[in-house]
């Protein structure tokens, strides 16, 4: 079986955004860039299901962006992807255009299953894994945390408020990885060696319209230090009038 | 004809959740703006309280029904919902931000070959065009965005839109049976977790870091947010030591979250933190350590030891609840 595994190229989530000159994107001076965390999740999910499946079956790493982005597939390879694609484009797409990219290489390459991360911790959309899906027709279990595959049946439990749905469907398919889903394994020595061996094929990503513009771009209004009512339990009598008659909260 | 607006309510066990009522309101609202007329559709088996959409300034409610709707089905809600849309020339979707309305918004999207913006927390007419403010980065920077599609679909986030009285008489309820309804995808069952109260619906949140020690203290946690009715919530640095489930997660790679009262215990305010709090309307931050970060956006503090705080603070609460 052939799977795919859709990874992205995001921020450190330790940086201080800053916002560039034009407001339309954050300035990128100084920002170091990571695999999003989310997409570990579903590199891991990737290969366990090609574990169990076993025969001839190939993960496929796929990513939408710049030569950047290279380093996150390399990441990617060095886990135990097979074969990585850079789906070359520089401009700003949005989640669409991710979408279409995405799912027309997902279909040429003939991948029966796809595991995306369930959100990119930049624009935190957390849509391009049901877009790609919708596009293709697949069926699709977002946010997933525990992912069972019987033949070509699905069982997967996505969180939701208050608990976990257990969905039954059917391949093919498209899975978003929650965290906790799985422990995503370290690469091993021998795994990165060999990652920075591989060609990663580049490819020209599909044409797609981009339906979001971004007018512009602001940091939150910064918040005032409030008040140190105290340092040991006699501050709570004040605290609790404040929450009561000030903040009005309790 | 007149063009349409349509609020997506949710409904779970019958009875429509808060942000459907946000949803209207919001839909009440910029329908008003654009001239577009206003509706309500529901999918579900037998959903119970539809009359009080009305309050929210919406006269039609449109209820897709199967037997098979009474859960969720991603196709078959996709299905109804967007050739619904198409035959009344829908040309504005208002859904909740929930887990439901994240997975429902794009497919409808695609559907409706739409653009679609998640999680707005604002969503302004200007030049007669809806501009949507989200935050990105989890809230460390927002964004303005607007669509360039003939449909578009918009998801608000849940508690930040009030749900507006506009009484404006009794909402007429449409039945419209949907025959053999698209199944390929269904939720089969649900398991509920055991914490009272979800920290992305909670109104408070009882928060603990890793000034707690250990597992075993949260029990202060937990006292104190049951004298709040308030949600649990943890530190990635607790979840990811595996004191606390993720599900509670507060931050970057946990949940965004913007309640009344956040109140923030032995957490000193990590970057990724302090972005998936700081828009709560209150905070509270109870650490020992009086540089901690998180005093920066705190509006009370107390700089203390949390052990001998906190069960003052549940017993004062619990008295003055009582």
């Amino acid at each position: 079986m052939k799977i795919a595994v859709c990874v992205s190229h995001v921020p450190d989530t330790a940086t201080r955004i800053k916002i560039g000159s034009d407001r339309k994107a954050i300035d990128p001076t100084g920002v170091t860039y990571i695999i999003n965390p989310y997409d570990e999740y579903a590199i891991e999910e990737a290969l366990k299901t090609k574990e169990k499946i076993g025969g001839d079956s190939i993960v496929y790493v796929i990513s939408v962006g710049s030569d950047a982005n290279k380093e996150s597939i390399r990441k990617a390879l060095a886990m135990g992807v097979d074969e990585g694609i850079l789906l070359k484009d520089d401009s700003q797409r949005d989640s669409f255009g991710i979408a279409h990219a995405l799912s027309d290489e997902i279909k040429s390459l003939g991948c029966e299953i796809a595991f995306f991360g369930k959100q990119s911790v930049d624009f935190d959309n957390s849509i391009v894994g049901q877009i790609t899906a919708e596009l293709l027709g697949y069926n699709c279990v977002p946010v997933v945390v525990d992912f069972k595959l019987d033949g070509s049946k699905i069982i997967a439990e996505r969180e939701i408020e208050g608990g976990r749905e257990v969905v039954e469907t059917e391949l093919p398919a498209i899975i978003t990885a929650q965290k906790g889903l799985n422990e995503p394994r370290y690469a091993s020595l021998k795994g990165i060696m060999a990652s920075k061996k591989k060609t990663i094929a580049e490819k020209v990503a599909a044409k797609s319209p981009n339906y979001s513009e971004i007018v512009d771009m602001n940091l939150p209004a910064s918040k005032q230090a409030g008040r140190i009512l105290g340092t040991d339990s006699s501050a709570v009598a004040e605290l609790v009038k404040l929450l009561r008659e000030e903040a009005k909260v309790i | 004809m007149v063009n349409k607006i349509l609020a997506i309510l949710e409904q779970r066990e019958g009875s429509l959740k808060k942000v459907s009522f946000e949803a209207a309101s919001v839909a009440s609202r910029l329908g008003k703006e654009l001239n577009l007329e206003v509706e309500a559709v529901v999918v579900g088996s037998d959903v119970n309280n539809l009359n009080e959409i009305s309050k929210y300034g919406i006269s039609k409610v449109i209820h897709l029904k199967n037997s098979d709707f009474s859960n969720y089905t991603s196709s078959g809600y996709t299905e109804a919902i967007s050739n619904y849309a198409k035959e009344v020339n829908a040309v504005c979707l208002i859904v909740g931000n929930t887990a439901l309305g994240n997975d429902l918004a794009p497919r409808l999207a695609v559907k409706l070959s739409s653009g679609c913006i998640m999680d707005c927390v604002n969503l302004q007419v200007e030049s007669g065009e809806v501009i949507a403010t989200r935050p990105i980065y989890a809230g460390k920077a927002f964004v303005k965005v607007k669509l360039s599609s003939n449909v578009k679909v918009f998801t608000i986030r849940p508690n930040v839109f009030k749900a507006e009285f506009s009484e404006i008489g009794n909402a007429v309820i449409e039945n419209k049976e949907i025959s053999s309804p698209n199944l390929k995808s269904q939720v089969v069952s649900f398991k509920k977790s055991e914490g009272k109260l979800d920290v992305a619906e909670a109104n408070i949140i009882v928060s603990g870091g890793r000034g707690m020690k250990g597992p075993e203290n949260f029990n202060l946690i937990e006292s104190l947010a049951d004298s709040l009715d308030a949600a649990v919530g943890a530190s990635r640095a607790v979840v990811d030591a595996g004191w606390r489930p993720h599900r509670e997660q507060v931050g970057q790679t946990g949940k965004t979250v913007s309640p009344s009262l956040y109140v923030a215990c032995g957490i000193s305010g990590a970057i990724q933190h302090l972005a998936g709090m700081s828009t709560s309307k209150y905070i509270v931050a109870i650490n020992k350590d009086k540089d901690a970060p998180i005093f920066s956006v705190a509006d009370y503090g107390i700089v203390g030891d949390l052990f001998e705080i906190l069960p003052v603070l549940t017993e004062e609460i619990k008295k003055i609840r009582s």
